[in-house]
């Protein structure tokens, strides 16, 4: 029985790969459907935005003000803005903003592309002289590399605001002060391994969800799973990529 | 078109000992058939005896594992990608579930084919295109509605409609009038026909709706255990003593 399931296993992730590698191979080549990316840049950044905004805010505020006790105990209450801003910009906002992203965008298109799968409307794509492929799956993927990275920037920008609040709780402190607090230690090499992570992070969850999507079996059952599978699949792959980065970060001294 | 008008006819589609099987399960099996310009071919064989699978093969959506499928002189399984595209643009697909892009408007539904192949068509070429499509199955009022807003028969009619867009010289009907009601079915059956005679179809319709069989066929081939089972006109198999033949017949007599 254990085998069966590593059996499985393997073999969709072998599925997987070679789905990337058509990524790879497909992605490039014209004909563009350009209009469809800007509808899928559409459908996952502004549609995604009032989540992670809201998530990022409640983020910024709730590090802010748990934090806060601890930095006074060691004295250390003036350094509060610029240790919250590290730890939201460096590791906080792009994670919890990629798991945010594998909840709605992953399961939208493991759920969509599942549906279209078993209702064979991903046939008559292709019957009508349509790759669906390009128009469906590239489109998505490099919609969410695209719009990942811009997510995370925004959602950053307001969990900034957020501990700017959850400071001003506990101490007045002016908005120019705080921000020359936070740009004092903040710096490009915090900003740009987050931005290169969460980019991977889009590839990551467009590339299950659509894959997901595309291999439904069974019915409507199977929608519901494709749905879910892309869902935790793609939380998996966040965490791993997260590691990876950490690791490469560490290796090329960008702490 | 009667039968005997289609026996001197060019061949559309050509197929000669086709094989596919799943697993175990061999669903076509050494296979033949041949579609004459102009004619209405029914295959008719109980569910899961590989009627769809054959009309899948015939489009590319399907690998065969051996024998040779001919459109129009073109050999299907040795077409690349692009060459498949082109030939598609002659053969329109009617799915059994429609397969309607329930995202997108009716009218959307009528100009996703023809974005791809005429790229250079202006705006108000397409319009032209998808209201002359829709007054043909007779559905124009329903340009600007979504798929879930319309009944079985009328999605069955927008299907028809989204595969009459690219004006194809064979249409293959994959069960359709699975789901509908016997008068919806039966308008559907003469909507295929009305078809035929505008746009000079010739036509494979997948069935077991011995109502539907009748209205349509010019000829009948009965697929069992994946082969040519049996070949003849709606009469002349209806008088058919052979047992197998007859369960088919038998259904008509006791829906009629």
């Amino acid at each position: 029985m254990k085998s069966k399931a590593l059996t499985n296993l393997l073999k969709e992730t072998a599925d997987l790969y070679l789905f990337t590698i058509r990524f790879f191979k497909e992605g490039f080549k014209p004909r563009f459907e350009v209009s469809e990316l800007i509808n899928q840049c559409f459908y996952i950044g502004n549609k995604t935005l009032p989540l992670v905004g809201i998530t990022g805010f409640i983020m910024g505020l709730v590090i802010t003000i748990q934090s806060h006790p601890s930095m006074k105990a060691f004295g250390a209450e003036s350094w509060l803005p610029s240790v919250v801003s590290v730890s939201l910009v460096r590791e906080i906002v792009p994670v919890i903003t990629a798991l945010i992203c594998a909840g709605k965008i992953g399961s939208g298109i493991g759920a969509e592309l599942g549906s279209m799968k078993v209702t064979e409307q991903i046939d008559a794509m292709e019957v009508s002289g349509t790759n669906p492929f390009k128009y469906l799956v590239v489109t998505r993927v490099f919609a969410a590399m695209l719009m990942l990275p811009l997510l995370v920037i925004l959602s950053d920008a307001i969990a900034l605001y957020g501990a700017y609040i959850g400071v001003n709780m506990k101490q007045v402190i002016s908005f120019q002060l705080y921000s020359n607090q936070i740009f004092s230690k903040l710096t490009f090499s915090d900003v740009l391994p987050s931005i290169i992570k969460s980019f991977f992070f889009g590839f990551a969850i467009g590339i299950i969800g659509c894959f997901k999507g595309f291999s439904t079996k069974n019915g409507t059952q199977g929608v519901g799973r494709a749905a879910n599978s892309a869902v935790v699949a793609a939380t998996f792959v966040v965490f791993i990529i997260d590691l990876m980065a950490a690791q490469i970060a560490d290796i090329f001294s960008i702490t | 078109m009667s039968s005997e008008k289609v026996k001197d006819k060019n061949i559309v589609i050509q197929i000669k000992g086709l094989k596919k099987s799943f697993g175990e399960n061999n669903v076509l099996n050494n296979f033949n058939l041949d579609l004459k310009e102009g004619e209405n071919l029914v295959v008719l064989g109980k569910s899961g005896s590989g009627k769809s699978v054959l009309i899948k093969c015939i489009i590319g959506l399907m690998f065969t594992d051996s024998g040779s499928i001919k459109v129009f002189d073109n050999e299907v399984t040795e077409l690349s990608h692009d060459e498949l595209d082109k030939m598609r643009v002659k053969i329109g697909f009617l799915f059994q579930s429609n397969a309607l892009y329930d995202s997108m408007t009716v009218r959307e539904n009528l100009e996703f084919p023809l974005r791809r192949h005429w790229i250079n068509t202006t705006k108000e070429n397409v319009n032209e295109l998808v209201l002359e499509v829709l007054n043909n199955v007779g559905l124009a009022h329903t340009i600007d509605m979504m798929p879930e807003e319309l009944s079985g028969g009328m999605r069955k009619r927008i299907a028809l409609a989204r595969t009459l867009i690219l004006k194809p010289k064979i249409i293959l009907y994959d069960e359709p009038t699975t789901g509908l009601d016997p008068i919806t079915g039966k308008e559907i059956c003469n909507l295929m026909l009305e078809v035929q005679k505008k746009y000079n179809t010739s036509s494979i319709i997948i069935s077991h709706d011995m109502n539907c069989v009748k209205i349509t066929s010019n000829r009948i081939i009965v697929l069992i255990d994946g082969k040519c089972y049996a070949t003849g006109t709606y009469e002349e198999l209806s008088k058919s003593s052979d047992i197998n033949i007859q369960h088919f017949f038998d259904s008509i007599i006791r829906t009629v």
